[in-house]
């Protein structure tokens, strides 16, 4: 191949903006509006990459997405882009592009030995061999071969990648002349259009294609007809690829950007689509169809007209169908010697002068090594030549229809599958939906926007009108030499028959045995003579044979773009207390709890030895400590009560107001589903404080039964988690900071006893005050505005440091609810343990009403009495605390099994011992046994208790 | 990313919607016998095509009913819960 | 004419110019009776051929696919293979699984690539690392090799995860199960296929069930769209669609099906040696042999049967992998697709005889159907040939979901599948 620039002419490039980049080390010049492809090519690089599995050399084939080669690693400002399709990014200044899979060089790839042993490797070798004596042995090496391009594991995220949603009338993919004929329709009847195409400019084939439009010269036409879209006001989306066609019409599109900043995805909903998608040019199959220099006589067009590239100065075309004649015409005028070859006996008739064409013959062979150097014709002639373009007709891109489970019909006349019926709101214009004259694609594309588009008459096509009088050129079974199909995935006419021999003669079959479409560019070249072939070999037509199912994404998408800006921090985000820059202020070291960041403990010394500090000086004076994430959602209603009873599994209508009452919320299916408090303010108002992490799916249930068995007026709802933070004074001396603090409330045990709850006032605001305990000892919880809460914790810290007060971080509270035998949801429970299986068994065998969950507490399973039940596990003195997730096991039948684990362990320092929850096979009636305790292989011995190790009588709440 | 009609805010997202079970599956009265109330729990219709289930809007917090087809995603319309549909 | 898969037999084809193998499996006609039906032929209805014929020697057999064997969710999932189980039931199926898929290659004689690179769960705070040890005491109290990892063991294995101080989902260790690994996926199925034809089963492709011979209330066969077929005994193994199948048979199932969506990055040389899980993000990463980064989520939201990948999902589902990995945010995604999953509640398989005598049920896995394909075969085979339940399928009869039994394995494993 001898590619070489032109002194003149690439209506794409700017030849006063001249560029250098290397590649794989070599220095390659070109101009701004290069691809990395065309400067490749204008720079004589016949070699650009080597196949997937057999090393072959190959070259460019294509000028856009289709390329199934040309696939690079690119370095640029913007870090490296692995796998790029140098056809389509764009060259800069300074970037570094380097080859895949090859290694020093594309042309000199020391694997290039491996295509001699290409006999002993067809199409899906490895499941018949590399069984002995192990794959294990195999593998890595196969391995460290796969793979194209390097991730370079120094990358450095950049900015986040945009992500539009936008609305709109009508989106048109495509701008070639049917998309540009189908967005002007639809804006000229006043509808907002979004009008998108993957290449640099908007005009498709009309940028290098000659042709008229309503008497104007195709691109002035094209120019004329984005200024006008833009000027009112419609979006015009260059180097945008809709990759995917969704549920609803929702089309997703990456845009790129000459700038170098991250790619945007954009979600279009529009009411009606218009695919304008076009074609994409066939390989002729012929043996050493992969070799370099031989590529889609459109690209090579491309190249010329809009790099100013010549791509061959000897060249053959190889034909069956009329397209390739522009560009071999061209090609002549560029100064080529060039002869068609072409299948049809009366090819070429329109063919003028300067070209050779050889109708009614094919090309049997290429010739060459790592370049073609020639053809061989069906009747034994050789041709030389340094470029073999090849057009085996067209190819319709019928993903997005395809995506959008649209149906295929086959069309004999255009050689290729095209959208059949029309399905709801998508339309299809110009190549895409067979057209091949321009005034066929133009008038296709004014139609298309349908109830959308105006009356105004289509454009016309008004030059000479392409023609494709295409017939058929599939490959050939038992054709001789190595005939390619997929050029990335190094599939071969013979390794489809052998798929077939074998039986893999369904197409998705077929493309899974020998990964017929499955690389990087998805079959874009290959599918059709894949199908047809398979087609021919077992004796079924074309459309019987079928097609693959399409899937998105059309081109492969960043994944920056689909991830946008949901990174870090904004990747699922935390919620944060109120009070958080005064626990970071007082020392809080943070840490995530179910969704919430709250200080597992305070001060910046060493955690365990804080922790246990802070337990200490708990039960020693008083603490204070930051529950606002505890949750409360108010329900309000005249059925209010009998809501609760039937929420509950313990019965809560009996709860006087002002007090609260301890209960367990089951699921459907029996089990625990959360605890905590019921608070009754009057006769139909309640607060039920769940869990911190289960506050939004308390509340949904809540809703759900509210709406399902109570109704809109007899229950109301209001999750007020948020709006309150909670407080808490616990401790021996919790009453007389709370006496300090001046609430106005009388705080004598009668007047607010244990599971009591006052309205106070603080500062001129309300605050609920609930005599509740987590600790075991005295406590008051204080509910106040969340934005009012601020005061409040600093006075709170004031009165206490007259009695010593610790800040209690979440860990040192662990372990004091731990050592009163309380249990935290999720933690001490599984989502098989029932009330009973925690010694709450009264509402189980006494409530006669019905309550959620209910039936499920008597299946046989619920009735059973190998059940896992709550106990405390304490071991030998001076022993350290077992190991949280330890399981207890004993010997069945000579087979070791568990008989539950360890759920909670801490070491105690009020009790100076460890102490320890866990869920046990039968465990309440086995306490005082001793049982085997087994972490990471090593066994102790733990002696099954009473859950309560701490002032079991419970003196220590009223104390 | 399919649009769901809530019948109280009108059409929105998807991920604003929670699945709520099929509707029509009424919880029985107590004492009903293990199977029953399996069957209530756990068995489902589960029908490929068209479809009647129960969907609660997160954002405004209301269960519907809302008949669609498991298959095509075609969503033929929603309502406010009716007698029939209660039942989760 | 080559049967033998070797190197020595590919060396020879390779000579021979590969003319000389023959087809993997056979495609006969249907004939109207056959002692035993197993309708559905994916990796477990195959697998069950398989059994059926070399462990009770029934060949007599007839596997009925609606389209084209290994098309369903054999052919759509992330390959991950692993026995790391809570439950004894759980560990004593996925388990038997497992030792079958160690020897699968040279049994069937068709390599399936089994690829023991390690399977690691990540715990992401402290009482990630609890109930990880909770699982891993578990899992080695059933017998399974599983170990607690350190953060240093997972830095030693995965080096290219996120150890920012501010990731958002910091490691604080993990539960490695270093038997774990990958299955090619197709080459289950065609391995199977081959291997059952050999010893006799028809395999019948393009053969839709179109309702149920029932007789005396027992199932006696099949109408099929290429006729009726009878057999005293028929199994389903029909991921997907159990519960449209049920419905012919006149009973319900408590399944919801869902899509599960997985994509796949342009290949890329070897960077991660290993099954990476966030139980936090849930997502999941492996690397090809080919070179792809396979990533797989949790099941969608909305219950379906479209086979088909959306956005909302993937979006989420690369988020999150780009917040474990975010190198592999200068990677593309190459292809996107679904599989439809049937959910039971308690995310455990039925297998068992159905409400219609007669008719056998394989069903109900879930996320894990292809990691099981061994034992799912080998149990639904027990059960045609003998009527009976083999002990290790006894406790996921259907009859669990009125005694209560159910075997949830939420809390063994961070995220199921």
């Amino acid at each position: 191949m001898s590619a070489s620039r032109l002194a003149a002419g690439g209506s794409d490039i700017d030849r006063d903006r001249p560029l250098t980049f290397t590649f794989d080390g070599r220095r390659v010049e070109g101009f701004a509006g290069d691809t990395i492809a065309s400067a490749l090519l204008a720079g004589g690089q016949t070699v650009v990459g080597r196949s997937f599995k057999y090393h072959r050399p190959r070259g460019i084939w294509g000028s856009g997405v289709e390329e199934p080669n040309a696939l690079v690693d690119v370095e640029g400002a913007a870090g490296r882009v692995p796998n790029a399709r140098a056809t389509t990014v764009q060259a800069a200044d300074g970037i570094t592009v380097r080859s895949v899979n090859a290694s020093p060089t594309a042309e000199n790839d020391r694997n290039a030995v491996l295509d001699r042993f290409a006999r002993f490797l067809p199409a899906a070798f490895y499941y018949k061999t590399f069984m002995w004596p192990d794959w294990h042995l195999f593998e890595p090496r196969i391995r460290a071969m796969a793979g194209l391009g390097v991730v370079d594991s120094d990358w450095q995220p950049r900015k986040v990648s945009d992500q539009v949603n936008h609305h709109c009338d009508v989106l048109v993919v495509g701008a070639g002349p049917a998309g540009l004929a189908a967005a002007a329709s639809a804006a000229a009847a006043g509808h907002s259009v979004v009008l998108a195409d993957d290449g640099a400019h908007p005009g498709g084939s009309l940028r290098h294609r000659a042709g008229e439009v309503d008497g104007v010269e195709g691109k002035a036409w094209v120019e004329v007809t984005v200024a006008g879209l833009k000027g009112a006001g419609q979006l015009v989306l260059s180097d945008t690829t809709a990759f995917g066609l969704y549920d609803h019409n929702l089309v997703a599109l990456n845009q790129r950007h000459a700038d170098g900043r991250p790619d945007t995805l954009w979600r279009v909903r529009p009411r009606r689509i218009v695919l304008a998608t076009g074609a994409i040019e066939r390989p002729v199959p012929f043996a050493n169809n992969d070799l370099p220099g031989i590529l889609s006589a459109d690209a090579a067009l491309s190249y010329l007209r809009r790099h100013g590239v010549l791509v061959g100065r000897e060249v053959v075309v190889a034909t069956n169908n009329d397209s390739a004649y522009e560009p071999a015409l061209a090609l002549a005028a560029a100064g080529a010697s060039v002869t068609v070859v072409d299948c049809r006996r009366d090819g070429g008739a329109q063919a003028k002068t300067r070209i050779r064409v050889l109708a009614g013959r094919t090309v049997a062979a290429a010739r060459g090594r790592s370049a073609v150097q020639g053809v061989l014709l069906d009747e034994g002639t050789t041709l030389a030549a340094d470029c073999v373009l090849i057009s085996g007709g067209w190819t319709p891109t019928v993903h997005l229809f395809s995506q959008a489970k649209g149906k295929l019909a086959w069309s004999d006349q255009l050689a290729a599958f095209i959208p059949g019926e029309a399905i709801g709101e998508i339309a299809v214009a110009g190549a895409v939906a067979g057209t091949v004259s321009l005034s066929d694609a133009l008038a296709s594309g004014a139609a298309a926007p349908g109830d959308f588009g105006s009356s105004s008459p289509a454009p016309r096509g008004t030059g000479t009108e392409a023609t494709l009088g295409v017939v058929s050129l599939w490959p050939k079974p038992k054709a001789r030499g190595r005939v390619w199909v997929d050029y990335q995935s190094d599939v071969t006419a013979r390794d489809v028959e052998l798929a077939a021999r074998e039986n893999f003669v369904s197409v998705e079959h077929l493309k899974r045995y020998t990964t017929l479409g499955m690389a990087t560019d998805q079959g874009k070249t290959s599918n059709l003579n894949g199908l047809a072939l398979l087609a021919d070999i077992t004796g079924r037509g074309i459309p019987d044979v079928g097609t693959t199912t399409y899937r998105p994404p059309f081109t492969p998408v960043p994944f920056a773009s689909l991830a946008g800006s949901r990174r870090g921090s904004m990747h699922v985000p935390v919620r944060r207390l109120p009070l958080e820059a005064n626990h970071r202020r007082a020392g809080g070291v943070f840490q995530e709890y179910g969704g919430w960041l709250r200080p597992a403990y305070y001060g910046g010394g060493e955690a365990d030895a804080s922790i246990q500090e802070e337990a200490r000086r708990a039960r020693q004076s008083v603490a204070l400590f930051d529950g606002s994430t505890l949750g409360k959602i108010e329900v309000i209603g005249p059925r209010a009560a009998e809501f609760v009873d039937f929420i509950y599994y313990n019965t809560m209508s009996t709860l006087k107001p002002g007090h609260c009452r301890y209960g367990f919320m089951l699921s459907e299916n029996g089990v625990v589903f959360d605890d905590g408090v019921l608070v009754r303010l009057d006769e139909h108002r309640f607060i039920v404080s769940c869990s911190s992490s289960h506050v939004a799916a308390v509340h949904a249930r809540l809703e759900e039964w509210r709406q399902d068995r109570f109704g809109r007026d007899a229950v109301y709802i209001h999750n007020a988690t948020a709006q309150y933070a909670t407080l808490t004074v616990s401790g021996p001396n919790a009453r007389q900071v709370m006496e300090a603090l001046d609430l106005g409330v009388a705080l004598d045990d009668a007047s607010l006893p244990h599971m009591a709850v006052a309205a106070g006032r603080f500062a001129g605001d309300e605050v609920r005050i609930a005599r509740v305990s987590f600790t075991g000892d005295r406590s008051y919880e204080i509910s106040i505005r969340a934005d009012r809460a601020e005061a409040l914790w600093a006075r709170m810290q004031q009165e206490g440091r007259a009695f010593d007060a610790v800040l209690l971080g979440l860990e040192s509270l662990m372990i004091l609810r731990a050592e009163k035998g309380y249990i935290v949801i999720g933690k001490d429970t599984d989502g098989t343990t029932m009330p009973h299986d925690l010694g709450v068994a009264g509402p189980r065998t006494k409530r006669a009403d019905e309550f959620v969950g209910r039936r499920s507490l008597f299946t046989e399973a619920a009735n059973g009495t190998d059940r896992n039940r709550l106990v405390g596990l304490a071991v030998r003195e001076g022993e350290a605390p077992l190991a949280t997730g330890a399981h207890g096991v004993e010997k069945r039948d000579g087979r070791l099994r568990s008989i539950g684990f360890v759920t909670s362990s801490y070491q105690s320092p009020a009790l100076g011992r460890p102490v320890a929850l866990a869920l046990i096979e039968r465990g309440p009636a086995r306490h005082g046994e001793t049982i085997d305790v087994q972490h990471l292989g090593v066994v102790r011995q733990a002696t099954i208790v009473a859950p309560c190790a701490l002032d079991p009588e419970g003196r220590r709440l009223h104390a | 990313m399919q649009l769901f009609p809530c019948p109280f805010c009108g059409p929105r997202e998807e991920s604003e919607f929670q699945y709520g079970g099929e509707a029509g599956n009424l919880r029985p009265d107590r004492d009903v016998t293990a199977e029953r109330w399996a069957d209530y729990l756990h068995m489902r219709d589960n029908p490929k095509g068209p479809t009647r289930e129960i969907w609660v809007h997160m954002t405004c917090g209301e269960f519907f009913a809302m008949s669609r087809d498991s298959v095509n995603h075609k969503v033929s319309g929603s309502s406010v819960l009716g007698d029939v549909e209660h039942g989760r | 004419m080559t049967r033998h898969y070797s190197a020595l037999s590919l060396f020879k084809e390779g000579i021979a110019g590969q003319t000389g193998w023959v087809k993997a499996w056979r495609s006969p006609d249907p004939k109207p009776r056959y002692d035993a039906i197993i309708i559905g032929g994916g990796g477990h209805g195959l697998a069950t051929a398989y059994y059926l014929a070399k462990n009770h020697g029934v060949t007599n057999v007839a596997l009925l696919e609606k389209g084209w064997i290994g098309g369903g969710n054999t052919g759509r999932n992330t390959t991950v293979v692993r026995s790391n189980y809570f439950y004894p039931e759980s560990a004593a199926i996925y388990g038997l699984a497992h030792s079958l898929y160690k020897t699968l290659s040279k049994d069937l004689n068709y390599n399936v690539m089994l690829s023991q690179r390690g399977i690691l769960t990540l715990a992401h705070s402290e009482a990630a690392m609890e109930t990880a040890a909770r699982s891993v005491n578990a899992i080695q109290v059933n017998g399974i090799d599983c170990e607690l990892f350190s953060l240093e063991d997972v830095r030693r294995v995965v080096p290219i995860y996120n150890f920012s101080p501010d990731a958002r989902y910091p490691v604080y260790g993990g539960t490695w199960q270093p038997s774990g690994g990958t299955a090619r996926h197709d080459a289950v199925a065609w391995g199977y296929a081959r291997a059952a034809s050999r010893l006799g089963v028809d395999i019948i492709q393009n053969c839709e069930i179109t309702d149920f011979i029932i007789e005396n209330g027992r199932c006696r066969g099949v109408v099929t769209s290429r006729g009726a077929i009878r057999a005293e005994r028929t199994g389903m193994a029909v991921a997907g669609h159990s519960s449209v199948l049920a419905a012919k048979a006149g009973f319900r199932l408590p399944v919801n099906s869902y899509a599960l969506q997985a994509c796949v990055s342009e290949p890329v040389k070897p960077i991660v040696d290993t099954v990476v899980i966030s139980p936090d993000t849930s997502v999941y990463v492996s690397q090809s042999d080919k070179g792809e980064l396979v990533i797989g989520g949790a099941l969608d939201r909305i219950p379906s049967y479209g086979q088909r990948g959306n956005l909302p999902v993937l979006e989420g589902v690369i988020a999150g992998m780009l917040e474990m990995f975010p190198i592999f945010g200068q990677l593309k995604m190459m292809r996107q697709w679904a599989g439809i999953v049937d959910v039971v509640p308690d995310s455990s398989p039925i297998i068992g005889e159905s409400p219609l005598p007669g008719l056998f049920l394989n069903c109900g896995w879930g996320t894990g159907g292809f990691k099981a394909i061994p034992a799912g075969g080998t149990l639904l085979a027990h059960l045609l040939a003998t009527g009976q339940h083999h002990d290790v399928s006894r406790p996921f009869d259907l009859d669990r979901f009125a005694s209560g039994r159910l075997i949830d394995e939420a809390a063994g494993s961070g995220i199921a599948h």
